[in-house]
């Protein structure tokens, strides 16, 4: 919340948050998936028109974070759920390292291209009930 | 046909799981009539982090770091309280240099976790530029935080036994400078939102809380306060050498709002703000010398028992129950959370409202969703 407010102030990179999915491009998944919780994510990238990427935030997004061990209903990573782009660690992570994050995600964008390259796209994950 | 012939139905309205106005990921089925509201079923658990069961896994210094992620937005409370329980079950005294740290930094957590809610608040009813405002005071008690815990957010300073570090002549001078600021800005909070116009006539008279109902439903903090319940924790059992402090418990009234209104639930947090001041003027002026920790070994063991100690949070109160078989790993830990109660109280409080007047109602109770599925 403080990356948007007075002293960080994402919009000046161009990020402007939206209220729906279907408007938006860029999923940051800012706090702990769980059960519950991970249908939901994935029904949101799915309402996502494309191109879309996802920036996972936090330690508990990026690999389930201190709550690997114990945490019976926690998804140990949101990767397991949707394709991730850019991972940010931290938790939480500093208004910094996310507005790094958002950065990161913008020079991959302009690296893009239409070539062929010799890696197969990743696999869509589908949701089961092993992930957790 | 005539209109009373008409079949109507309710509709069902989905809020959340992810909504910007539900402060976390809370899920709010509505049923609407029209643009009233008849009934709200609000859906818990998008959050839930096995924190009671991590608790029974974990010893209980191992354990600090979780209660911070609670409420994330007053972590030095969540730390508080629980090394506070952790410490009555061992009966072990705390010095009085390390209870004087302990109140300043719950305090200026308070002011922080108000200062978000009121900039939050501003948004819910449609006002961009108070949360401007607040954030900028934020940044600067996050600065004190991260200078004397390393973290912004999630702080893990308050230990059983006393503070992990002490506080120096630095931090005296930034909580100092920031006191210094912090009234005028206040006044500018004021005529910016509070006497607002516009805001008052937003919020006058909706989401009325009467006092017993709020007392039946274990309503707590600011949210009963400002029904005109006089009961802060902080008065009736003091913790923490809060007795030796001096500070007015701030009580919804009529007058500009009506009492137990959305306004007197925002007015009261105004208020504590201006409270949470004096207290840490006072703490930080008598000050004393000596140690900022107890001895307390590492793998510390806990005599047989149970005990529960509530603190006032910025939500309310907060309790910890804990259970020791008398190992260093706890049996039980339960957690006595305000904003699970506190949002108990929405379907109560917005039977007949208008669809947006349920923004401002959820706004108005402050709820933190870490803290309410755990």
């Amino acid at each position: 919340m403080a990356t948007a407010a007075s002293r960080y102030d994402w919009d000046r990179l161009g990020i402007i948050p939206r209220a729906t999915p279907r408007q938006s491009d860029l999923m940051i998944v800012a706090g702990t998936v769980n059960a519950k919780m991970a249908l939901v994510v994935r029904k949101l990238y799915e309402q996502m028109p494309e191109p879309r990427y996802v920036l996972a935030m936090g330690a508990c997004t990026v690999g389930g974070g201190p709550y690997y061990k114990f945490g019976y209903s926690v998804v140990k990573g949101v990767d397991k759920v949707v394709p991730v782009d850019i991972y940010v660690p931290g938790c939480p992570p500093r208004p910094e390292a996310l507005l790094d994050g958002i950065i990161k995600l913008q020079e991959k964008i302009r690296r893009a291209t239409l070539a062929r390259v010799d890696a197969p796209p990743p696999k869509d994950r589908v949701l089961s009930s092993a992930l957790y | 046909m005539p209109v009373k012939d008409l079949e109507t139905q309710d509709m069902l309205l989905n809020m959340g799981p992810q909504h910007p106005s539900t402060h976390g990921v809370l899920r709010l089925m509505v049923r609407t009539d029209g643009e009233l509201v008849s009934d709200v079923t609000p859906v818990i658990g998008y959050l839930h982090r096995c924190a009671e069961k991590i608790g029974e896994n974990l010893r209980y210094e191992q354990y600090i770091p979780y209660t911070d992620r609670m409420d994330y937005l007053s972590a030095m409370s969540d730390n508080l309280a629980f090394a506070l329980a952790v410490e009555k079950l061992m009966k072990i005294e705390i010095p009085e240099r390390a209870r004087h740290i302990r109140v300043i930094m719950a305090e200026l957590n308070r002011i922080a976790s108000h200062l978000l809610a009121f900039g939050t608040y501003g948004l819910d009813v449609g006002a961009f530029t108070p949360f401007l405002y607040a954030f900028r005071e934020r940044e600067m008690i996050l600065n004190m935080f991260e200078y004397c815990s390393g973290a912004r957010l999630t702080y893990n300073y308050v230990c059983v036994g006393g503070v992990i570090k002490d506080i120096d002549k630095k931090f005296a001078e930034m909580v100092n400078n920031f006191l210094s600021i912090f009234d005028q800005r206040l006044k500018d909070y004021n005529e910016l939102l509070t006497y607002n116009q516009i805001f008052i006539t937003r919020t006058k008279g909706l989401g009325v809380l009467p006092a017993d109902l709020g007392v039946a439903w274990g309503i707590s903090g600011p949210n009963l306060r400002a029904s005109g319940v006089p009961w802060d924790i902080r008065k009736s059992e003091p913790y923490s050498g809060y007795e030796k402090f001096q500070f007015e418990m701030a009580v919804g009234k009529d007058g500009i709002g009506l009492l137990g209104d959305c306004w007197n639930r925002y007015w009261v947090r105004i208020e504590e703000m201006v409270e949470s001041c004096r207290i840490i003027r006072q703490a930080l002026d008598g000050l004393p010398a000596g140690k900022h920790k107890g001895d307390v070994k590492r793998g510390f063991k806990v005599p047989k028992g149970e005990a529960y100690t509530a603190i006032e949070n910025p939500r309310g109160e907060l309790g910890f129950y804990i259970v020791s078989d008398g190992t260093d790993t706890p049996t039980r830990v339960k957690v006595r959370a305000p904003s699970f109660c506190n949002l108990s109280i929405l379907p109560e409080m917005s039977r007949g409202v208008l669809i947006a007047d349920l923004v401002a109602i959820l706004g108005s109770i402050d709820i933190v969703l870490g803290e309410i599925d755990r």
